[in-house]
């Protein structure tokens, strides 16, 4: 029996069980999926909002406001890359300026610092290659970028680390509610808590239903974007938005902290929560919109398109609440935009809720908040480099020549707890694939680690998912004369 | 810091054929850096026959062409470092590399030949909508995969892009027991070579779809069909068109792109036309010592030609080390004109120019009767005539160094002209 089970690896999941793992709690973190991070926090903007968007007084303000502050210590002991370049939300019309100004006052009323309306020729300077139909901008220079995968994966890695038990390919099916306790029931096993954390993201209404009446529906809502390759990063330097209208946030332009150049969302509610496909349509026009920013976007510079879905609930708010009907079951709901920016202070939040619920918590004295990134290894001073490939030689092969990414790199995001298991899981962990040839040539090479590591088959790996098979068996003259398949 | 006279980055054929000319030229310190276990490049994996036929008059494997390459630069005891990286060059030619015995290491090279070959483009280039299953590989990634690994990429295929990797793949696969279903052109014409056309395609039955795309990938965990339209003049697909082709794998074979980040970390200026360096005749770049060749200058369609583009970076390299060539000025531009996609070498120092001048060239369409002519300004200084050109077949002119020698201007223009009728 869990003390407290938490439904959804995401980075809202993730970064909740990781501040209860500072507690003495038997905490178990569950997830649908082959690997933690697999959801909207796969496929998001990974902007860490300032925080004068949201409705004054509403969830998404406060725990906007609130979590963005949280985010330099917490990536300092996660070790996750967190890029403070501030953010511009600009006016191409004097017509938008009313609404940079608005932008402005809604900004001082959530409490958010710094905000300063910048004119033209001073937004000309920090970004010059902005259209020049740009009149102002409202700056905000707290808000910065992250990978939004990596802090859940980091999240993930500390929870374990520190006590936390995490179940994947664990679709729950049902809950059954017993007296002062849960049993989470999945096709491959079931497990019970006293508490249940419903961090599920799109399905979290489906998993509320399970245990009470339905009071909010979520529906996704789809976002493409483009990524552009490195050589398009420094086209801007802040996260460029347009100016918010009725349809959303519009379209923006930001570099990535890798360096690439991201620009999208578009938004479009759909109904099915697993339709990750990026249309036509939609992508022509995010490219139209983002030239209202700037007419410089090398588009034929793109390396992938992508989409991810918005959990966007019909309250309207984030949902953060226990249930009055199932007392114990808690739901962390409808997180869509500012989410990613909120989860710090979401998961205070809740860990406070917890506090109450159960009459206080008591700390763990071994509690580590320390987590090490896989090295990067191209970013160390050379004689950093060779010190480290003198005690661990794979180290000196580069196995992504397009990220330089050495394997020593794919082993160590393998054999962490919560570690790679997949094509994908490496590409999320160390990123070879990520680059301009997409795989072309370390895939190969990726799949072999991954068999040899995890003393499986070249042919049971599989790309993400469990029924995402690569291979499909040898080629007829396979194993003829001994050892063909060549090693590593 | 070690100095080298030649520092060739890349052992695949055009590495190799440069390095040996360099030392058949006299040269004596000369490194050869390759990312793999053993040289030979991507010619490793393409293990079908056609190479060799124009430089060794024979019909040689991939595999047995590199090997007699290898040989020679056994012959001749180059010295190579395997399974190491080349990570940055300067204009100073200095070369970072990595590898597991030596750690990070920095030569000093007197001149230095890229010959990095190229990438394929993958699916991101090309924009394909839909999802993002498992099941979508580049051809030369499936190459490697059935060809090196011995593992099977998928059993119902459908291939988008008639490169010659991808016509090559579309048989391998069907000896292989795969239904390949299609292979697809968004174009009128194939984009690689006519023979490949017939002895990959035609003589297995496979069907080529010529002005048809994909529209959409479908599938969750793994591909399930793909969404065929026809396309219309401009190569763009026509709605109301769609078709769904149920299949397991999608090829992709939609171009390769020469592979010049090293060349841009030493800021040698690219051609956007062919996606690398700007070379002259000896294939030098624009930054003085550092030449290219192969696949990392413009892609080839036959080996046997990057070999012979080596051979003159390789030359070229060593007349530069030995200072035996007058400085080259690289005055004379070469311009792609009408009909031309691009035209190698880009800059020309007269000189330099032994007995003749050979360009290399793509035209940008298919063209019937037609011909090729270079002008000197509006004076016409060499027309030759071809029953057929086409996008996928590189084209060669030869100029005598006399037309070069009595040019007028400082620009040559080079014009592919169809014949009426």
């Amino acid at each position: 029996m869990f003390d407290v089970a938490v439904v959804g690896a995401g980075v809202i999941g993730t970064l909740i069980a990781r501040e209860l793992s500072r507690y003495r709690l038997e905490v178990a973190l569950l997830d649908r999926s082959n690997d933690v991070a697999n959801g909207s926090t796969k496929a998001n903007s990974g902007i860490i909002h300032a925080g004068y968007d949201a409705a004054p007084g509403s969830n998404k303000a406060k725990f906007n406001v609130l979590g963005n502050p949280l985010f330099d210590e917490l990536c300092d002991h996660l070790d996750v890359q967190f890029n403070r370049i501030g953010s511009l939300a600009v006016a191409f019309s004097e017509r938008e300026r009313t609404t940079v100004e608005q932008l402005y006052e809604r900004g001082k009323m959530n409490g958010v610092e710094g905000l300063r309306i910048i004119e033209r020729e001073e937004l000309q300077a920090l970004e010059p290659n902005l259209n020049d139909t740009a009149v102002c901008a409202l700056h905000a220079p707290q808000a910065g970028i992250i990978d939004p995968w990596e802090i859940a994966i980091a999240a993930a890695e500390n929870a374990a680390e520190n006590g936390v038990e995490v179940f994947l390919n664990f679709p729950v099916e049902d809950i059954d509610r017993r007296a002062g306790s849960f049993r989470i029931i999945a096709q491959d096993g079931e497990i019970g808590a006293r508490c249940v954390i419903n961090c599920a993201g799109v399905f979290a209404d489906q998993i509320h239903g399970m245990v009470a009446a339905p009071s909010y529906e979520i529906t996704p809502r789809k976002g493409q974007y483009f990524v552009l390759d490195k050589s398009a990063g420094d086209l801007v330097n802040h996260v460029i938005f347009q100016c918010p209208t009725e349809a959303g946030k519009g379209v923006l332009v930001t570099r990535s902290v890798h360096g690439n150049l991201l620009v999208g969302p578009d938004a479009q509610e759909i109904e099915d929560k697993e339709n990750l496909s990026t249309t036509r349509d939609r992508l022509d026009f995010v490219r139209r919109s983002a030239g209202k920013i700037s007419k410089e976007i090398p588009f034929n510079e793109v390396v992938r398109s992508f989409s991810g879905l918005r959990a966007t609930p019909s309250t309207q708010d984030f949902v953060i609440e226990e249930s009055k009907e199932a007392r114990g079951f808690i739901d962390v709901a409808g997180i869509e935009s500012p989410g990613l920016t909120a989860a710090p202070a979401i998961a205070h939040y809740i860990r406070d809720l917890l506090i109450e619920i159960r009459g206080g918590l008591e700390k763990k004295k071994d509690f580590n908040p320390l987590r090490r990134r896989v090295i990067r290894f191209m970013e160390l001073p050379d004689e950093r480099k060779n010190e480290l490939i003198r005690k661990d030689p794979r180290y000196g092969r580069i196995i992504c020549r397009c990220e330089h990414i050495t394997e020593a790199a794919i082993v160590d995001a393998i054999h962490r707890k919560v570690g790679a298991s997949t094509v994908d899981g490496v590409k999320k962990r160390v990123r070879p694939g990520m680059g301009r040839c997409q795989g072309g040539f370390c895939e190969p090479q990726v799949l072999k680690i991954l068999a040899r590591e995890l003393n499986k088959s070249v042919t049971e790996i599989v790309k993400n998912e469990r029924d995402s098979y690569i291979l499909t068996g040898s080629t007829k003259c396979s194993g003829i004369g001994g050892q063909i398949h060549g090693d590593l | 810091m070690e100095i080298y006279d030649i520092v060739v980055i890349g052992g695949g054929p055009a590495g190799m054929a440069a390095a040996v000319a360099a030392r058949q030229m006299g040269i004596e310190k000369i490194l050869l850096i390759e990312r793999d276990r053993e040289l030979g490049g991507i010619l490793q994996q393409c293990i079908h026959n056609g190479f060799g036929l124009h430089n060794f008059k024979e019909d040689l494997t991939g595999p047995e062409f590199s090997e007699r390459y290898i040989q020679r630069i056994e012959e001749l005891d180059i010295p190579c470092k395997l399974d190491t990286m080349g990570l940055s060059i300067t204009k100073n030619r200095e070369v970072v590399f990595v590898n597991s015995r030596e750690g990070l290491k920095t030569v000093k090279a007197r001149a230095i030949v890229l010959a990095m070959g190229c990438r394929e483009r993958a699916r991101g280039a090309v924009n394909i909508p839909g999802s993002r299953p498992a099941g979508v590989f580049t051809a030369g990634t499936a190459q490697r995969l059935i060809n090196i690994e011995g593992y099977m990429v998928g059993k119902k295929i459908m291939m988008l892009g008639t490169g010659d990797i991808g016509l090559i793949m579309a048989r391998r696969l069907t000896l292989e027991g795969s239904n390949v279903i299609a292979v697809l052109a968004r174009k009128p014409y194939p984009g690689g070579l006519m023979r490949n056309v017939v002895q990959c395609l035609y003589d297995y039955d496979i069907p080529l779809m010529l002005q048809h795309t994909i529209v959409e990938i479908l599938g969750k965990d793994r591909v399930r069909g793909v969404l065929v339209a026809r396309t219309d003049e401009n190569s763009l697909p026509i709605p109301g068109t769609e078709e769904l082709y149920e299949c397991d794998t999608l090829i992709l074979s939609v171009g390769l792109i020469p592979e010049n980040e090293l060349s841009l970390s030493a800021g040698i200026e690219l051609d956007r036309r062919t996606g690398g360096p700007i070379v002259n005749e000896s294939r030098e770049t624009r930054v003085p010592g550092i030449f290219a060749c192969g696949n990392v200058v413009h892609v080839h369609d036959l080996v046997d030609f990057v070999v012979e583009e080596s051979e003159m970076a390789g030359k070229g390299a060593a007349r530069f080390v030995q200072r035996s060539v007058e400085c080259a000025d690289a005055s004379i531009a070469l311009l792609p004109g009408r009909g031309l996609k691009y035209v190698v070498p880009q800059r020309v120092t007269a000189a330099n120019v032994e007995d003749g001048l050979d360009l290399f060239l793509r035209v940008n369409r298919v063209y019937g009767p037609s011909y090729i002519e270079v002008k000197d300004g509006r004076e016409s200084i060499k027309k030759v005539k071809r029953p057929h050109m086409s996008p996928g077949e590189m084209e060669r002119v030869r100029i005598n160094r006399r037309n070069i020698e009595k040019m007028k201007g400082s620009d040559l223009i080079v014009e592919a002209v169809g014949v009426e009728g």
